[in-house]
Order: C-alpha cells, then structure tokens, then sequence
C-alpha cells in the first residue's frame, strides 16, 4: 500500500497513457472509426463551431457593407472591361459549343456514359483544424442542408477535397494536401493517369506514373473520375516538377489549382447525374433527308419572312451568320453548301415545301451514308460570328464583323 | 477542472520534496472554474480560427502552452496530466486523425510540466522561456512517436524546424503566461 500510495502518481499517469493508447490502437484497427469517437468529436465541433460562424459573419457582414454600399471606385471601368470580357467569352462560348456537340456525338458513337455535376451547394470555409497534419477545414453546411460523406468539393477554380465528417451545421472537409487524401487524375495532353496524394509537407503530388513517361512540366492535371468523388475533367492543378522517384515511378509535384490555404466559400457537389451522352438533335443529318429536299417539288409560300435560298437547301433568318458545309466523312466531297443557321440554332434545312427542317439525329450508327454538318474554320475570313442559339439569344441585334478568336494557348506556368 | 484531486502543500508532506527558490517557497496556485473550462476552450478556438487565417499560425502551439501554464501554476501532477489529456484529445476531436494523438502528448507535458514546477521556480520570464522550449520538443518528439508508430502517418523530423518551433512557441508562451497569471488564484 506504501508503495502504491508513493508511486501513485506515476501509476495514474501510465494508466491514462495506456488507456489513451489503447483506443488509438482500437481507431487505427478500425477502418471506420466514426462511431467509435463520434460524441466526443461532436462535442468539440459544437463548442468550437459556433463561434467560428460568428467571427465569419461578422467578418463578411463588414465586408459586404463596405464593398458594397461605400467602397464603389472603379466599379464602372471595371463594369465596362466585364461587358468586353463577356463578349469576347460568348464568341468562344460558340466555338466551344461546337466542339462539345462533336464530341457528345463522338461519345455517342462509342457509347460513353458521362458524368454531369447537376447539383451544387455554396458553403462558406469557417475554419480549420488547426493542426499541419490534418489539412482539413469545416464548412457551415451539414447533415441538415443534406450534406453526406464523400461529396466533392470544388470551387471555380478546380477542386478542393472531400467531405470526411457530416454533423448537424457543420462538415469536415478534407483537403487534397493532405497526406491522408488520395484520388483518380489524368495528364491533359499525355491522358497518362495517376493517383494524386498529399504530402505531409502540404504538397500535392502525382504518384503511379511510369518513368518511361515524358511529361513536361506546366500540363494540366484533371481528375480522371476513377475515384468516384471527383466527376471526370475537374481541374486539380498543374504539374510544376517532374523527378525520378522510386520504384520505378515518377515523381510529379502538382501545384493545386486552388489557393486551398485561402479558401473562403466552395461549392459541395451533392448530385452526379450519369447518363448516356446523346448527339445533339442537330447534328447529323443523313443523306437520305438531303436528298429529299433536293427533289424537285413545288415550293410553296414561305410562312416566315425568312428568305429561302433554295439552290443550298438553307434559310437565312435574322439572326443567321456564318457559313456551313455539308461533306461526306467518307470522302470529303463537299455535296451542298448552307449558308447559315436559323435564330434557333439549329441547322435548319429546307425542305421541299420550303418550310424550315431540323435535321433528325441519326438512326444508329450504322445507318447509311451519313453527312455531317461542319462549320467553315474561322481562319477563313470574317463574318463568322454568333452561329449558335446561345449567341442569337444573346445578342438580338446582328453580330457586325468580328473575328473570332483563336482560343488561347495552353499555358505552361499557369491552368488559367 | 482537476483543482481539489490532490492539492499539494504548501510545506512538503512526504514524497515530494519541496526545493526552496529565491529564498521563498514554491507557491501553488488554482483557476476558478470559468477559467478552467473557458480558457482551453478558447485556446483551441483560436488555434483553429488563426490557423485559417493566417497558415504560419500552425508551427504555434496555444493549447499545449495553455497546458503548461496550467501545470506550472498548480504543481500537481495528476491535475497538469488530465488537463492535459482532456485539452489534447478536445484538440484530436476538431482534426480527422484518430484521437490520442494530441491527447497523450499533452498528457506527457501535463505530467511532466507540474512535476517539474514542483522543482522548479518558474515564475521569472526566463525559466519559462526555457522550459517552454524543452515542453516543447518533449510534445513533439512523442506526438512523432505516436503518429508514425502507432497510426502510420508519413512524417519527417527536423531539429532545426522544432527548435525554431520551439522558441517561437516559447515567445508566445511568455505572453500566455502572463495573461494567464492574471486569472490565477494562489491557495
């Protein structure tokens, strides 16, 4: 009893340490230790998360009304460059529309089933754990805002982490720096694929990639899907350091997309539609229908006021601009000549009645000769502007003259 | 929180032999209970919220210098290990690591902290700068033990990184110190 009684704080101290290890150990065993530790990470997320709501938004609420209603130089130069930089993004938005609907007819062909983020919720960043080794922050949305586990988080910029941890009002989101994170990526140009980790250092590397592989550095790194959180084609960042590592293996530092240590609001996506890609309604028409048209029949009165160009099978509306060509993808033989898409964007053929026709997707894919409508590369000179539906809903005035653009140069230092 | 489990004497009973500092003897001290409970709150609030904002804010250690300042002011062994044990594992609860990393580390530094306040006068700015240090290091050395032995984690040592850690930490520490002297309560 002497002894015990002289050594008793010694014995404590090895009972409390051996307690507490004992239950790290029961953690670590465990794949899934949110039960077992559940009350007591809820009860320091409640008494610590409140009051980080309150700093927030006390802190956005001086913002705003600063921002807002007193600090408002500049606000019309810069409304004026926003306009111009809209403008200049609607021309590219045409030019990429196009190239969506080929690729979406292009999965079509091959069968792809596609991944699309159909819903998303704003949350706002309130804090951190506070801790170099658990890269991890806290959003103000949880359970109750229908947050769950596993759900992506992205910003504008590229993605950001995952949620780990659901509570009442609030979630824990883990980063992808940190060293226990990991997901699915692809290199843009080289599509060579890895699995991204964090370091403990903070640092977003690339891992699993051959070293035979060339991959220069600057190449865009996006999430492959493979991991079913991200959705496929979200920007991660871009690859700053290409080294040998070991095993054979590549190692390649990513610098996130994201400034993830200056992150104030992200968007948690809480819906992934998969669905098969389809063509668009207007993309391909088959020769049949364009040889339908070109039969001779009696052309009846228009009943638009749209001017009917019957030697090219075209209706120019209001709206219309640029030039469209019809070619065989077989031999390239360039067989009719529209000039121009109707207001609503569709490749509006005329049929023998002189009324406007959409051309009807395709059959299957092996339905005889097919004809793809193409349009003329902008290189060709001007007035090749607005040809989409988007561009005439925007812009009900006719586009003047304008080139559009070639798209930018993917850069080597930034994803931007 | 642990203010009545085993108030040393102001006069050495039997096992723990009081040294004489300074010509005085070594004086115990007690928080109320506001203070015992809000304080390590406030310390891992703010820890977290700083951290946010400002990210060299990490290489700080607030709750475990709230740990040694509490163990320095009480000088009881048990009450500096389970106050630190309860801060630590409050401190595992906000990050998504298993908890127990934190918690015996400061469990460790509670321990250590008061047994060694016994010994010790730490109330001159330079001892607790030292002993902050040396707190310091002891907490990180075993968190490393722990989070690579136990839980696997990828982690690299760096002297230099835990020595400047370690004064910084200790520079801070003399301002909680402070504060915390003024919410302390002698026995």
């Amino acid at each position: 009893m002497d002894v015990l009684g002289r050594y008793r704080n010694l014995i404590v101290l090895v009972g409390v340490l051996f307690a507490q290890v004992l239950g790290l150990a029961v953690q670590v065993k465990r794949t899934n230790d949110s039960e077992s530790t559940r009350l007591i990470r809820v009860w320091a997320v409640g008494a610590v998360t409140p009051f980080e709501k309150v700093l927030v938004w006390v802190q956005t609420s001086s913002y705003n009304l600063w921002h807002n209603y007193f600090y408002l130089r500049g606000v019309r130069a810069e409304n004026r460059s926003l306009k111009a930089q809209i403008e200049q993004m609607r021309l590219e938005q045409v030019r990429m529309s196009q190239d969506a609907g080929q690729a979406r007819r292009l999965q079509a062909l091959l069968a792809f089933k596609e991944q699309f983020i159909s819903q998303t919720m704003a949350a706002q960043v309130i804090g951190g754990s506070g801790s170099e080794l658990s890269r991890s922050i806290y959003i103000d949305k949880g359970y109750k805002d229908g947050i769950k586990t596993d759900m992506a988080v992205i910003t504008a910029d590229g993605i950001v982490g995952k949620v780990l941890r659901v509570y009442h009002s609030t979630s824990l989101v883990l980063l992808i720096d940190d060293q226990t994170s990991g997901g699915g990526a692809i290199l843009d140009k080289t599509r060579l694929q890895g699995i991204l980790r964090g370091t403990p250092s903070g640092e977003v590397v690339l891992e699993k990639v051959m070293s035979d592989e060339t991959v220069p550095p600057g190449e865009l790194v996006l999430t492959s899907g493979g991991d079913g959180i991200f959705p496929k084609g979200l920007l991660v960042g871009h690859v700053t350091k290409v080294s040998p590592g070991s095993e054979l293996f590549l190692n390649i530092r990513v610098r996130p997309a994201v400034d993830l240590n200056k992150l104030e609001e992200v968007l948690v996506v809480t819906k992934i539609d998969e669905r098969q890609a389809e063509p668009e309604q207007t993309g391909v028409a088959r020769a049949v229908d364009i040889l339908a048209q070109r039969l001779p029949g009696v052309p009846s009165k228009p009943e638009s006021p749209e001017k009917v160009t019957p030697e090219t099978g075209a209706t120019t509306g209001t709206a219309t601009t640029g030039t469209t060509n019809i070619r065989t993808p077989s031999t390239g033989t360039k067989t009719g000549e529209a000039t121009g898409t109707t207001a609503t964007g569709a490749p509006s053929l005329t049929g023998s009645e002189g009324k406007p026709k959409t051309v009807p997707p395709p059959a299957s894919a092996n339905s005889a000769p097919v004809v793809r409508k193409t349009t003329t590369p902008p290189s060709t000179g001007s007035a090749t502007a607005a040809t989409g539906a988007d561009a005439a809903k925007a812009s009900p005035k006719p586009v003047k003259e304008v080139v559009v653009p070639q798209p930018p140069p993917a850069a080597e230092d930034s994803p931007h | 929180m642990f203010p009545n489990l085993h108030p040393p004497p102001r006069i050495a009973p039997t096992n723990v032999a009081i040294t004489y500092t300074s010509g005085e003897q070594v004086e115990v001290y007690r928080f109320n209970l506001p203070a015992t409970i809000l304080i390590p709150l406030f310390a891992i609030f703010l820890q977290a919220w700083l951290s946010r904002r400002f990210p060299f804010f990490t290489i700080f250690d607030l709750p475990l210098l709230v740990v040694i300042g509490f163990a320095t002011a009480r000088r009881n062994p048990l009450a500096g290990l389970f106050t630190g044990g309860l801060i630590g594992i409050l401190q595992d609860a906000l990050t998504h690591l298993p908890i127990g990393l934190y918690g015996i580390s400061k469990t460790v530094v509670g321990f250590g902290a008061s047994s060694l306040g016994i010994k010790l006068d730490v109330e001159n700015a330079g001892a607790r700068f030292l002993l902050t240090i040396f707190f310091y290091v002891v907490h990180e050395v075993v968190y490393f033990m722990i989070a690579r032995g136990l839980v696997g984690l990828r982690m690299a040592w760096s002297w230099p990184h835990e020595i400047l850690s370690g004064v910084a930490n200790a520079m801070l520490g003399i301002l909680v110190f402070m504060l915390l002297d003024r919410v302390k309560q002698r026995t």
